[in-house]
């Protein structure tokens, strides 16, 4: 393995769950507030994920207070703590860019239900 | 000492201690010898000159081959010469990325990536006619100059070679400094392709309180 690959391969974490677009997953997030540092949970829909190795990230959706609120986060961060998944959505595209012209109701993802 | 010469590996983006995600390139640096201690006395002023890479006994020339002998070191590859931060360096010496800090200002100097013969666009940022609507200039240089000079102006900018140029790109941070693989991680580019010679030394221009 060259230089290179070697040192990205080491910022890896050793595990991120496995999600996809449509998916709802809270984030964990360390942030800098007046000096002190905290962590700061987000949960919203996944409708990004881009980048592969150390480049990989997130974009995570939320309605806060009637705005839509999107975040990327990048998941091999040191700043991110820890990813949950809450839900698992069906969804038919892997990028929900038309979710930001949708509100209310038919922002809907349907859930996919637990087999077996 | 904050000096040192290098193999430029390529680039790449890693997390710093306080979670900035940067651009780097990897600089595998060192291990250097110093070969040489030039003086006042003897050659007209103070420097060190490091020598760096292996190299075959049999593409050492002569001369060379002399040098390095009569200062009683190894042959390397490569040999530069630095004027700053030399004090109490010696011949025989290891130098190696342990001078250096994370946050630390260098300048990267380099052999820039030859471009060939190329037009005033890409040499020198022209901004070139329109693409459609009947232009007829697409990529053309445009003007020479006025006719009243009845000459071309020197130094005026045309096409012509570009790149293979030494270059030096300054002020830039070292985000890492690893000195069990001889890695020195430099935010953001540096002139030259991959595996070529770069010279890293003390920043000549670092701001007052950028540095530590």
């Amino acid at each position: 393995m060259n230089v290179i690959d070697v040192l990205n391969s080491e910022q890896l974490k050793a595990s991120i769950p496995e999600f996809r677009s449509g998916d709802t997953v809270k984030v964990y997030s360390k942030v800098v507030e007046g000096g002190k540092e905290r962590v700061q949970m987000f949960e919203g829909v996944v409708t990004v994920r881009t980048g592969g190795g150390s480049h990989s990230a997130v974009t995570v959706r939320r309605v806060a207070h009637g705005v839509g609120v999107e975040k990327t986060f990048l998941l091999h961060s040191p700043r991110v703590e820890k990813i949950e998944v809450s839900k698992r959505g069906i969804v038919r595209r892997s990028r929900l860019y038309y979710l930001s012209d949708k509100i209310g109701k038919a922002a809907r993802i349907k859930e996919k239900k637990a087999t077996k | 000492m904050k000096n040192i010469l290098g193999r430029k590996v390529g680039m790449t983006s890693v997390f710093t201690e306080d979670g900035r995600y940067v651009p780097v390139t990897v600089i595998e640096a060192g291990p250097c010898t110093v070969v040489e201690r030039r003086t006042k006395e003897k050659h007209g002023y103070e420097a060190v000159a490091l020598g760096f890479g292996a190299v075959k006994k049999a593409r050492v020339t002569r001369a060379l081959a002399g040098h390095f002998k009569k200062q009683g070191v190894e042959a390397t590859r490569f040999v530069r010469e630095f004027r700053d931060d030399i004090e109490g360096v010696e011949v025989g010496q290891t130098i190696t990325v342990s001078g250096f800090e994370p946050g630390d200002r260098v300048d990267v100097v380099g052999i820039s990536k030859g471009h060939g013969f190329a037009g005033g666009i890409k040499r020198h940022n022209f901004s070139g006619g329109g693409a459609s609507h009947g232009s007829m200039i697409h990529r053309q240089p445009g003007s020479n100059g006025d006719t009243n000079a009845g000459r071309t102006v020197k130094g005026s900018r045309r096409p012509g070679h570009y790149g293979v140029d030494r270059t030096t790109h300054q002020n830039l941070e070292i985000v890492r400094a690893d000195t069990e693989r001889n890695l020195l991680l430099v935010r953001g580019p540096v002139p030259g392709p991959k595996n070529a010679l770069v010279v890293v030394r003390k920043s000549v221009k670092t701001k007052k309180g950028a540095q530590a």
